[in-house]
């Protein structure tokens, strides 16, 4: 078996199990949805222009869902002896790590991608764009090739939930910030050759974090 | 033994003459600025500190890779002792910034204007992220294992703070006058020797905190043999 088979293997395995039961999906989009409208309620109660908020509460709801998703992915694998399973399977670790990687991406992705005409409907603004598309993917990418390996981590320590976010998010800040200032651009209607640099630097933000986090995956889950 | 107690005079030494010897350069002999006045010769032992915050995290890089490549313990007491210093003189850089900060810009925290203090506070996070990660993380070898990948991770993602931090800023800037430092030849020594004496006194700290941390291993070491030698 090739690397890209196992890697896909990993994949199926995950989206298959997701199909099945659900219960990351429906958790993570209830979860979301109810974010979106706490912001927006507690929002409208002292802001004039809703919409100059709506870059942040995007990037904060996508933030807090994705971690929610990353937590319940190395969970299940921890719990139901799963990760034993992957790791004695004939497979190099890397493959592991690019399979739950991708396998993130995809349900996180997914979550947006419902959340997206939400919240297009509450904040009256076209979000179905594909410069922002092209944004949020770039962003989820960074978000997930992070998340992955500090989750694989965090649910090996005592506190497990509330660690990953302490680990996760001030290493992701330069994602947000670049994220949230291309979606405010976007919606303000900037020249996208004015923002391409925030893309770039999402880029090589992925790129760097993929090769670091791939090469010390191998260090998190050995035993 | 012998050898081990030599060194730790030596800095010792070294590191209290370099200190007396900044402080008489900082308050008697740097002249007096023109527009601030003597509130600014605490900038001396600012930016000190807050570079001694970031060597120490490059540092802990170091005996990060280190420890993962030869897995040998005193590695990862070097990467986390150099955390609690690292920690320690960024709290004090963020101390002493916002002591020089409330007179000159009227203002605690800043921090639309002045995005090194988001990085500094960032940097904080950090830090005390992998502290909280080994301090809930209970055998020794997973231990080390993952706060040496954390820091590898953490330090790598500095430069992309810094600069989407920068990048930021200069998007929203605030009519905001800032007074440059202008330093005079005098003022210029009295900077470098005080992040010389700094620098030692950063050694001098690593040093002892980790004689410490491995006293500490032996104190365990031996009650964990007792503990044995009685239930057997």
């Amino acid at each position: 078996m090739n690397f890209l088979n196992k890697v896909l293997t990993i994949v199926w395995k995950d989206v298959l199990a997701e199909l099945r039961t659900k219960e990351m999906f429906s958790s993570m989009l209830v979860f979301a949805v109810l974010l979106l409208v706490i912001f927006n309620f507690s929002f409208e109660l002292r802001i004039e222009n809703v919409a100059e908020v709506a870059p942040g509460v995007l990037w904060v709801t996508f933030a807090f869902a994705g971690t929610l998703e990353l937590n319940r992915s190395l969970s299940l694998e921890m719990d139901e002896g799963c990760l034993d399973g992957l790791l004695l399977a004939p497979m190099e670790r890397t493959a592991i790590y690019f399979g739950k990687m991708l396998g993130n991406l995809i349900f996180i992705s997914a979550i947006e991608a419902l959340m997206l005409p939400i919240f297009s409907a509450l904040f009256d603004l076209n979000l179905i764009q594909p410069a922002l598309l092209l944004t949020i993917f770039l962003g989820t990418l960074g978000f997930a090739v992070v998340g992955t390996l500090l989750s694989a981590m965090a649910v090996n320590t005592r506190a497990r939930e509330v660690m990953l976010p302490v680990l996760l998010f001030p290493i992701i800040l330069p994602v947000v910030i670049s994220a949230v200032e291309v979606t405010a651009g976007i919606l303000d209607g900037l020249p996208l050759g004015d923002l391409v640099h925030w893309l770039r630097f999402l880029i090589g933000f992925d790129i760097i974090f993929l090769v670091v986090c791939y090469m010390t995956f191998d260090y998190v889950v050995e035993s | 033994m012998d050898r081990g107690l030599r060194l730790e005079d030596l800095l010792n030494w070294l590191s209290g003459l370099t200190m007396m010897g900044a402080l008489y350069l900082v308050f008697l002999y740097a002249p007096t600025e023109a527009t601030m006045g003597h509130l600014q010769r605490i900038f001396y032992f600012h930016v000190s500190s807050a570079w001694v915050g970031f060597f120490a995290f490059f540092v802990t890089l170091v005996a990060s890779v280190a420890y993962l490549r030869g897995r040998e313990h005193h590695w990862d007491i070097v990467a986390f002792s150099s955390v609690e210093i690292g920690l320690t003189f960024t709290a004090m850089a963020v101390i002493t910034g916002s002591i020089w900060a409330k007179p000159t810009w009227n203002a605690w925290w800043p921090w639309h204007q002045e995005p090194r203090l988001i990085l500094v506070t960032i940097l904080l996070l950090i830090y005390l992220s992998y502290l909280i990660l080994r301090a809930f993380l209970g055998e020794e070898e997973r231990r080390a294992r993952f706060a040496a990948v954390y820091g590898i991770v953490a330090f790598a993602s500095v430069p992309f703070t810094f600069w989407s931090v920068r990048w930021w800023q200069r998007l929203h800037p605030v009519v905001f006058e800032r007074q440059g430092t202008h330093l005079t030849p005098s003022m210029l020594a009295t900077f470098l020797f005080c992040l010389l004496a700094f620098t030692i006194l950063y050694f001098t700290l690593l040093l002892h905190r980790s004689r410490l941390a491995k006293l500490a291993d032996e104190v365990a070491g031996l009650k964990k043999r007792l503990r044995l030698g009685e239930g057997g």
